[in-house]
């Protein structure tokens, strides 16, 4: 099992036909992702120019691919000043998992994509994430592949490449991963910590769940609050940031301290009042899983 | 990106917000100017510059003559302003707003941000002005009043009174309030605006009572200017860091700090990682910098540059997990910048991910002698290690 995505996802790429798309569905369906076809407005009926794409069919909608090939998954591989549409055309036409790359889609489309999706029901991963990757089955998203070996543990960050030095330490420890998902790193996301918590929550594989914050915002902390209430499994927290001075936008457009509860010290303080396992030191995230694993009595696969 | 309290008052009364009749100047004669075309007797002389707490530093003055307008601005233009928010240089203060002095009736504070919690605008509000939102919020949050915005409805006029009543606007003033209201955030919903604070809104008195912006700061959202080319024209580089505006030329992220460690990361989140790793291994570092994706060896080159110009950096750690950065290719950047800079300080190198095994062997090929580490652990202890042992 997993969450979000799995072998039985039927994926597009939009945008396919642009150089990063390329080179990202062809690792996607390297590690063994149902790709279906692609969708480039304008281009619809026309051959991708890669030989290894070449088989796929190209649509200009996404109602059309979704129509001729059943697609359920989407990886948004469009420039952020057309980005949201995107994400609006994927919720339209019925997609269950959108997945946007994109750094730079401006704050407010994404405030008035978030009201479009009110009552519908897919789902957005990202914007500003490295995607989501349920190794062996299905990747949807840039990270290296390689550094993702099937386990028990869930991991959720905001975060990319946070999200892969937590993966190379647990794999260097032994332990693997369920899914990964990138929730990203600004500040309005279609996906929040809590709604992956959840999901993690209902899935029987993930067994312990690795939460990956920042500064910034106030997700970790509710999501860290609704997982003592609620979920049974362990869960361990990291929040990146403990020397980030305040009012400084560190990277990502939702990495800044606005106020005491947004720091990475608050943070970690709520979590650990709440009962999550928490790493002090990004370098002890693996060992701390470990360590959660065997208070918890949870074998390690 | 931010704007001047002059630019912020302009956009305002563009769309219909009452603000002083005022001007900007750039020096005295232009400054006495403006008061002499705003009339009266009684006028402000505020230093623009992007901190806030200017009030308290000595940058808000009033003249009771147009020659004590023009002495005023001339003390102030030119010099640097220390506010709590400029750090110890302050700020040189390049321009003043002049403008009709108000005779003020009651304060209140306004302001427009985007909510992190609940994803929507939200209209912040409280009946003392001139305060510290964040400290009111702490000492008294039941004196602030807010109230969400639904998008794809507005902001309703409803939602408007309610905030009046609440910080006890009444009569003519609540018209006005909601007038206001709506037209602030239309502004902050046309322009991609983050945020926007008005501190103080003030109750005016004339020969009718008005409602009046009195200060007002805006915070525009980057990631929009390609849509935005009136608030871009607004840009002040000499209120930025002119290393961090350089980086991002280069497609770098930079922010000085105050230690001695220098870093070169990929991923924001990773940099923040670095530089708590750092923190905790006893040592300190001197800057943040993001390299981003895909970097090619000269991004590489210019971000060892950027982060060198910092005299105080006696170390360079570079920690790259590549997704779709290429070890190799950054391994190439480095032994590009050690050529290129003839760097002397110590650099410790720890690389994995994509091509890791190629950027190993280029930089065990190139004979220099880059201090290599396995892990994020080692990497900072070794950085650590240089500058303190």
């Amino acid at each position: 099992m997993s969450v979000f995505v799995n072998q039985n996802s039927k994926v597009i790429f939009q945008g396919i036909t642009g150089e990063h798309a390329t080179f990202h569905a062809k690792d996607a369906i390297r590690i063994g992702t149902h790709v279906v076809g692609g969708v480039t407005p304008g281009k619809g009926g026309t051959r991708h120019p890669d030989p290894d794409l070449a088989h796929l069919p190209i649509f200009d909608t996404v109602a059309e691919a979704v129509a001729a090939t059943g697609a359920d998954v989407s990886g948004v591989f469009v420039p952020p000043p057309f980005n949201a549409d995107a994400l609006m055309e994927c919720i339209d036409a019925g997609i269950k998992v959108a997945v946007t790359i994109a750094d730079g889609i401006p704050i407010h489309d994404m405030i008035r994509l978030q009201r479009f999706r009110v009552g519908r029901d897919t789902v957005i991963i990202g914007p500003n994430t490295p995607g989501i990757i349920t190794p062996g089955q299905c990747k949807v998203g840039i990270m290296p592949s390689q550094i993702y070996r099937k386990g028990n543990v869930g991991i959720v960050s905001r975060s990319g490449t946070l999200n892969y030095e937590a993966t190379e330490q647990m794999a260097a420890l032994g332990l693997g991963v369920t899914t990964s998902v990138g929730i990203g790193g600004d500040p309005v996301n279609g996906t929040d910590f809590l709604a992956v918590l959840k999901a993690f929550g209902e899935d029987p594989e993930t067994e312990i769940i690795v939460l990956i914050g920042e500064i910034g915002g106030p997700q970790e902390v509710a999501a860290a609050r609704w997982a003592k209430a609620n979920l049974s499994k362990p869960v361990v927290g990291f929040v990146a940031g403990v020397a980030a001075p305040a009012g400084r936008r560190m990277g990502h457009a939702g990495a800044i301290i606005a106020s005491e509860a947004d720091t990475a010290a608050a943070k970690m303080d709520a979590m650990e009042q709440l009962g999550l396992y928490v790493a002090r030191n990004p370098a002890q995230i693996g060992a701390t899983v470990l360590r959660a694993m065997r208070d918890n009595s949870i074998q390690p696969t | 990106m931010n704007i001047h309290e002059y630019q912020a008052k302009e956009l305002l009364k563009s769309y219909g917000v009452p603000v002083p009749a005022g001007g900007v100047a750039f020096n005295p004669y232009q400054a006495a100017q403006v008061a002499e075309e705003v009339g009266g007797s009684r006028w402000v002389v505020k230093a623009q510059i992007h901190a806030g707490g200017r009030g308290k530093a000595g940058g808000v003055k009033l003249a009771a003559s147009i020659d004590e307008v023009k002495k005023v601005a001339d003390a102030m233009i030119g010099t640097r302003l220390v506010t709590h928010q400029t750090g110890p240089d302050g700020s040189v203060v390049q321009r003043v707003w002049v403008e009709h002095a108000s005779q003020i009736k009651q304060e209140f504070y306004l302001g427009f941000v985007i909510d992190r919690g609940c994803q929507r605008i939200t209209v912040i509000a409280c009946s003392e002005g001139g305060v510290d939102i964040e400290e009111v919020a702490k000492v008294a949050p039941g004196k602030i009043i807010t109230e969400v915005v639904d998008p794809a409805i507005g902001l309703r006029d409803f939602q408007c009174r309610k905030v009046a009543t609440a910080i006890g606007l009444k009569g003519r003033l609540m018209p006005q309030m909601v007038k206001l209201m709506k037209s602030i955030y239309r502004c902050m919903r046309d322009r991609d605006a983050l945020q926007a604070e008005i501190n103080p809104l003030a109750v005016v008195a004339g020969e009718e009572d008005q409602l009046m912006v009195l200060d007002a700061k805006f915070n525009f959202d980057d990631n929009a200017l390609y849509r935005q080319r009136q608030i871009t024209e607004m840009r002040d580089l000499a209120e930025e860091d002119h290393k961090e505006v350089e980086a991002s030329g280069h497609g770098l992220n930079y922010i000085a700090l105050d230690g001695n460690i220098g870093c070169i990361v990929n991923g924001a989140g990773l940099a923040m990682a670095t530089l708590d790793a750092i923190t905790l291994h006893g040592g300190r570092p001197a800057n943040f910098l993001d390299v981003g994706g895909g970097a090619s060896p000269e991004k590489v080159t210019n971000a060892c540059r950027i982060v060198l110009e910092d005299p105080s950096v006696r170390c360079i750690l570079v920690n790259i997990f590549a997704g779709i950065n290429r070890c190799d290719w950054i391994a190439k950047g480095l032994i590009q910048a050690c050529d290129a800079l003839k760097i002397q300080v110590p650099l410790v190198v720890r690389l994995a991910g994509t091509n890791v095994e190629e950027g190993r062997k280029i930089l065990a090929q190139s004979g220099l002698s880059f201090i290599t580490a396995e892990n994020l652990d080692a990497a900072a202890a070794k950085a650590v290690a240089t500058v303190n042992g």
